[in-house]
């Protein structure tokens, strides 16, 4: 299996690359970053474009930790993620759903930029983005545009990158005190999420005493990937995990609340596992994932 | 189409080859420039048998251009070879970490990042780090039992301050050797 044949040309700046993008405007033109969703698409000749244009950009490359914000290039790959550790301090949740990308080979070759802007319905980092509230950077000829996770995924391979336009980054802020977790079930054929769940919850008030008054939620984002064709909010498991205190009570009547905000009809069904078995696997994962948080949260478990 | 002329080192050798645009850097390997070392299994990413060292990291080159390795440092599980077997290869055969050996120049590949990074993994690290190799004879007991060994004489080596030969004791390193 190998690609059709096409005209491949290398950026070595984000002004090469969006000036390659506009020279080729009337071509079918793809964009190149890790590889490891096009080249396979490519093979199989799902996609056959005329020209490829593949970002050699190291600026790309790098991880920039400020105060209240961590911004991480596009090319960043899953592997630099999970190992950098202005990543793990600043934005664990990021790393954590990261080193659950495929396999080793898979997070030494692909990018953050790639995974969000291939959007596949079962990718990890979508719900990592949409659970930190991030903003991804994009760039255009005419300059720079932003778009909030929550606007960005648009359906299965759709999200809000226009034709010539470029993906830069994504600023990720950081969250109060809380606790964070990805927990996922991994789709026994493809290797992606058959479902996976993204939760920051941030206690406000309170300590995780040994009284168990865990803190009481100041806020809470929690976002799942796999279940439809699209990574989303669960705004109804969130408003149920704000102002109470994150115990097993809280957690039990939020995870309960996993499918009120999808159409079960949306459900994604294939051959290993039904919608309405995702649905349930919806459940159990959210129970998990702010499990997982709520630890972090009262110190008990060491962050990513 | 567009053709490129591009110069990766294999191996230790530096190869200057002209690859079409849609070559994978698997076939430029095995069918340009004769390196067969890296074989090709499910040609979609999920197996491994592909699998060699680019720059360091483990890379499945089924899934890579050619073209995107140019002037990229690339080491095949021939590559590790010195004068006989090197301590990973050793170690698997000793621990028969191999059966029909389809699986294995990716495992060895993959086996090598993991080494580099931490000497000294458990098994469920061992079996994490290799999960996009897939091998359909062995049962992956005795490839952990592989690795573990090789993690062990790495080690062992490590702390006398030699390099591994791999086969078998070690001869007292040379006066001036390199390492
Ligand atoms: C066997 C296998 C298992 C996998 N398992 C998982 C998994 O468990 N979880 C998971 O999330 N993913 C998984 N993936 C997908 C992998 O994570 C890809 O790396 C990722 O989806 C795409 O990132 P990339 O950098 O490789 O992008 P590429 O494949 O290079 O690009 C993908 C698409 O995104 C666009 N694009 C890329 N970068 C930009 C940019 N900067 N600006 C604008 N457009 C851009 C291009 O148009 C391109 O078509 C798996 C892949 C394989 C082969
Ligand atoms: S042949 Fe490359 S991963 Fe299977
Ligand atoms: S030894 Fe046969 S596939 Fe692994």
């Amino acid at each position: 299996m190998f690609p059709a044949e096409f005209d491949y040309e290398r950026a070595a700046s984000v002004s090469e690359a969006l000036a390659l993008l506009d020279e080729h405007a009337d071509a079918d033109v793809e964009i190149l970053a890790g590889g490891h969703s096009l080249v396979p698409a490519m093979k199989n000749r799902g996609r056959e474009p005329d020209v490829v244009v593949d970002l050699d950009v190291p600026a790309l490359d790098a991880v920039n930790a400020l105060d209240d914000r961590t911004v991480v290039g596009a090319l960043t790959t899953y592997a630099t993620l999970v190992d950098s550790g202005a990543v793990r301090s600043t934005v664990p949740l990021v790393a954590e759903a990261a080193s659950e990308v495929g396999d080793t080979q898979i997070r030494n070759r692909g990018t953050i930029g790639g995974n969000l802007a291939a959007a596949h319905p079962g990718a990890d980092l979508p719900a990592a983005v949409l659970a930190s509230d991030a903003t991804i950077l994009l760039r255009n000829r005419d300059g720079k545009r932003e778009v909030g996770a929550t606007d960005f995924f648009r359906g299965d391979g759709e999200t809000a990158v226009e034709r010539g336009e470029l993906l830069t980054g994504v600023r990720v802020p950081h969250a109060d005190d809380g606790g964070f977790a990805y927990a996922r079930k991994t789709h026994p054929a493809t290797g992606y999420a058959m479902v996976g769940v993204a939760a920051v919850v941030e206690t406000g008030g309170g300590g995780g005493g040994d009284d168990g008054s865990e803190g009481v939620v100041s806020s809470a984002r929690v976002a799942a990937t796999g279940a439809v064709d699209r990574a989303v909010r669960l705004p109804s498991v969130e408003d149920s995990l704000v102002d109470e205190p994150l115990d097993a009570a809280t957690i039990d009547a939020a995870a309960s609340e996993a499918t009120d905000d999808i159409d079960t009809g949306r459900l994604r069904s294939d051959a290993h596992a039904s919608g309405e078995f995702r649905g349930e696997l919806l459940e159990t994962y959210v129970g998990r994932a702010l499990e997982t948080a709520a630890d972090r949260a009262a110190g008990d478990t060491p962050t990513a | 189409m567009s053709t490129h002329e591009i110069s990766l080192t294999v191996d230790g050798t530096t190869e200057d080859l002209t690859v079409e645009s849609r070559t994978l850097l698997v076939h430029a390997l095995r069918d340009d420039l004769g390196y067969t070392a890296p074989n090709v299994g499910c040609e979609s990413g999920k197996c491994g048998a592909c699998t060699v060292e680019m720059d360091g990291d483990a890379v499945k080159s089924c899934t890579i251009l050619a073209v995107q390795a140019d002037g990229s440092d690339v080491t095949t599980a021939a590559g590790y070879a010195d004068d006989g077997l090197d301590p990973v290869q050793r170690a698997f055969h000793d621990e028969h970490g191999l059966q029909c050996g389809y699986c294995t120049p990716g495992m060895l590949a993959t086996t090598h990042q993991l080494l580099d990074e931490n000497r000294e993994p458990t098994r469920a690290e061992i079996r994490r780090a290799l999960k996009g190799n897939v091998c359909r004879c062995t049962g992956y007991e005795s490839i952990v039992d592989a690795v573990e060994t090789a993690a062990e004489r790495l080690r062992a080596a490590d702390a006398d301050g030699e390099r591994p030969t791999g086969d078998g004791p070690a001869d007292p390193p040379e006066p001036g050797a390199e390492d």
